[in-house]
């Protein structure tokens, strides 16, 4: 889920009319003194970090002169939580607080509609009340029932004056959350001032990741919860996903902190998570560290499996490859099987593999992976649906503890010598298809044609050639891919799909 | 009998020109569903696979004298509209493929629905099959595998089955026809936080089929279905033996945030939290899913037949 900072939702707050406290975030020292002057000296500190309890880990710091400030922030700035280091502090005035509230907007699952969570004691030990805090069903297009939200404040201690701004309030965060498609919104607390007037203390925003490509001015990097910091890798395989929505693919990496007492660093590939979950318990129970988990499903195209095992293989200090999934895939399991093949035979792969791909086809793909792969120098494993993740994970380990000395980090990608001369070329989206005409002939040319599903035609004179329009063949690139590998099985390389990936195989945003 | 799907259905597609809508129905035919239409703006006129296409839902409707459900094959962003456009032509379930779809469309879908007196399946669901009679969806892939993967009902051993995960309802279906069970309906549910119907919807419906002896879930953590659906074994609102595996027990702790709008849900959503209430209220729970063709034959008092 696309988290945001505490001064990005008061950020949000303010532009539908809540009052938050005067300040900004800072990423020096400096600006924290610059922000504590313009504030009258008088400020707290409060790092920007996804941690709950901030206050109890020292993550608020009060100051009385610009000078305090300045050292607060520099002792905060030079903290980290869990993996994420802190790189802003949000510099605030100092409230007189009289009564504060807990309000958070959740989704609600089962009556499918937003949901307010309201309590007038604050959310100090708020699990402790849970029983005590009021569930407040919200419309999704008409927003709070106002008469609903009073009731619970005249049951309070807070005085009757507060309670048509608070009231506001409620109404206005209830409506932020719903222009910015938040999956929930907290402001915990939501205070009464001394004075009277209502101001939002704190704030706690996550955006649906669905919705974030609607909300372009959120600026929001990578739509997904990470208990870190995204990686260059994680970046890349993000990027790969939005340029390609033909079926999911799902890359994160994993915390992998005393992998050198396991059996071994090991590259996960999944299909479907449920199935994923249980293939990744198989695996870990023979003792290996995952990696990463990845999930290519929903029927995705050879190429985005392709770009999937490319990005899980960039990874450093791999020494297997375990694939295995839900096992009975609806999904026809060869556009996943020319994808594998294709990454294993570009990088000579020498890691021992084992895929489970049960499924439609699962015959076909099994067949086409093991064969395509028979030459290279790591083994290479398909299986079926009546072969248990157990028993994959069993035979991944037989075939581990038969080889030594390899790694990810000697994998290159090998491009035909005879790519980039003067062999034919076509774009395609994200590269090209090379094919070495001097080296086809008819009868190939007849295959190709089948084997490319009809993409590619003999063009009168026994070679092959574009039988689609460009737009069409621009699409193709699963086609291509399937053919690619049928003319390596049947011993004829002569087409290679050129699939460059930006951030592995050419900087970023090249092509 | 089955619940959601079957061959005297009349099914319409929205999206039926595109990639997934084309291929999805030729496959559903070729399992034995009425297809009588599709639509897609701009397109109407032309034919899909033997299939009339229109521009709007109410054409295809008036066209074939009423419609019992429409599957929606169009891009995520356009899922709200295409589902309420359904909706309000009167079609009263919808069937939402796309995976995607962003929250607040899916709880405006809901809204939509529930004034209109209609039911969803999904978002992000791979669909419903009856074996022997029809699927919508695109569960079990080809024709010819779905027949030979899932066993058609079997009186007195036949399960219902439900789950949150797509691979693994082929996988639930594939694994207890292997030990002998026959299938009235396997229902994808969806994976998604806000779904139309869900666990407790659905095996009311399996509770009403006279066909259905039990019913086998898989549950996952998070949300708060399965606790719903051990409330109404709890008060004998569903009497057929349900049998459960719930993935997610090993998933690790700080991946996900927690703070106190999901504390103060107390144990639900948790895996010990739901196995605690679904046995509490009878359901057999089991801890491996290899374990689940076992246990249902168990339920049901009969012996597992391998095949």
């Amino acid at each position: 889920m696309a988290r945001l900072h505490e001064y990005e939702g008061k950020g949000m707050l303010k532009a539908q009319g809540v009052h938050v406290p005067a300040g900004r975030a800072v990423a020096t020292a400096d600006e924290a003194e610059q922000v504590a002057s313009e504030l009258g000296g008088h400020v707290v500190l409060k790092v920007q970090a996804w941690i709950t309890g901030r206050k109890d880990k020292g993550g608020i710091r009060f100051a009385k002169t610009p000078g305090e400030a300045r050292k607060c922030a520099k002792d905060l700035l030079g903290m980290q939580f869990g993996n994420f280091p802190v790189e802003e502090v949000l510099v605030e005035q100092c409230l007189e607080i009289a009564h504060e509230l807990f309000v958070s907007l959740t989704i609600d699952d089962a009556a499918r509609t937003p949901m307010l969570l309201l309590d007038c004691a604050g959310g100090t030990g708020i699990e402790e009340r849970a029983e005590e805090v009021a569930r407040l069903a919200v419309s999704v297009s008409g927003g709070i029932d106002r008469d609903d939200v009073a009731a619970v404040l005249s049951r309070s201690d807070i005085p009757q004056e507060s309670h048509p701004a608070l009231l506001d309030a409620i109404d206005a965060i209830v409506e932020t959350a719903n222009v910015n498609e938040a999956r929930s919104f907290e402001v915990n607390p939501l205070v009464v001032l001394r004075n009277g007037s209502v101001c939002a203390a704190d704030c706690r925003v996550t955006i649906d990741d669905y919705a974030v490509f609607r909300h372009p001015e959120l600026g929001i990097e990578i739509a997904r919860e990470l208990d870190h910091p995204a990686t260059d890798l994680e970046r890349i395989a993000y990027q790969l996903e939005q340029d390609d929505h033909r079926g999911t693919f799902y890359f994160a990496q994993l915390p992998t902190e005393g992998w050198e007492s396991s059996k071994g660093l090991i590259g996960f590939h999944g299909a479907g998570g449920g199935g994923s979950m249980m293939s990744m318990d198989a695996v870990t129970n023979e003792g290996y560290t995952l990696a990463n988990f990845c999930d290519t499903s929903g029927n995705p195209s050879a190429a985005k499996v392709y770009r999937a095992a490319r990005v899980i293989l960039a990874q450093q200090g791999l020494t297997g490859y375990f694939g295995s999934g839900s096992g009975v895939a609806s999904q026809e399991q060869f556009h996943s099987a020319y994808g594998l093949a294709k990454a294993f035979n570009e990088l000579g792969m020498s890691l021992p593999v084992v895929v489970r791909l049960g499924g439609n086809a699962e015959d076909r793909a099994v067949e086409i992976l093991e064969d395509a792969c028979e030459g290279l120098p790591g083994s290479v494993e398909g299986y079926r649906k009546d072969d248990t993740p157990a028993f994959c994970a069993a035979r991944f380990t037989t075939l581990m503890d038969g080889t030594s000395g390899v790694s990810s980090d000697q994998l290159t990608r090998n491009v035909p010598q005879w790519v980039g001369g003067d062999a034919e070329a076509f774009p395609i989206e994200g590269g090209h298809v090379w094919i070495d005409r001097e080296h086809c002939d008819a009868v190939l040319t007849a295959q190709m044609t089948q084997w490319s599903s009809g993409v590619l035609k003999d063009d009168g004179t026994g070679l092959p050639t574009i039988a689609c329009d460009e737009q069409t063949a621009a699409k193709s690139d699963s086609e291509f891919i399937a053919c690619e590998i049928e003319c390596l099985r049947a011993g004829r390389p002569v087409l290679f799909v050129d699939l460059p990936i930006a951030g592995i195989d050419c900087p970023q945003g090249a092509n | 009998m089955a619940i959601i799907i079957d061959e005297t259905k009349k099914v319409i597609v929205q999206g039926i020109t595109g990639r997934e809508g084309r291929a999805r129905t030729r496959l559903m035919r070729a399992f034995g569903t009425n297809v009588v239409g599709g639509c897609t703006p701009g397109k109407g006129g032309q034919e899909v696979e033997g299939v009339g296409v229109h521009d709007t839902v109410a054409e295809v409707v008036a066209k074939a004298g009423g419609v019992d459900v429409s599957v929606v094959f169009v891009p995520a962003r356009l899922v709200k509209g295409a589902t309420i456009e359904a909706i309000e032509a009167g079609v009263k379930l919808v069937m939402l493929v796309p995976d995607r779809v962003p929250l607040w469309d899916a709880m405006r879908i809901a809204q939509c629905a529930a004034a209109n007196d209609a039911e969803f399946i999904g978002p992000n669901t791979l669909g419903v099959i009856s074996p022997g009679r029809a699927v919508i969806g695109m569960i079990g892939g080809r024709a010819d595998s779905a027949k030979q993967w899932f066993n058609e009902p079997i009186p007195g051993r036949t399960v219902g089955v439900m789950s949150r995960s797509g691979g693994m309802s082929s996988s639930c279906g594939y694994y207890l026809s292997r030990a002998g069970l026959g299938i009235s309906t396997i229902c994808h549910v969806g994976g998604d936080p806000v779904l139309g119907l869900r666990f407790p919807e659905v095996a009311l419906k399996f509770e009403d089929d006279p066909e259905t002896d039990a019913i086998v879930l898989f549950g996952e953590i998070g949300g708060s279905m399965e606790e719903r659906l051990a409330d109404l074994c709890l008060t004998g609102r569903v009497t057929k033996p349900v049998i459960a595996y719930i993935g997610g027990k090993a998933a690790r702790e700080g991946t996900r945030f927690s703070h106190a709008g999901a504390i103060i849900e107390g144990d639900r959503g948790t895996h010990a939290g739901k196995v605690k209430a679904l046995a509490a209220a009878g359901a057999t729970v089991v801890d491996g899913f290899g374990d689940l063709p076992e246990a249902a034959c168990a339920a049901l008092g009969v012996a597992v037949e391998a095949s």
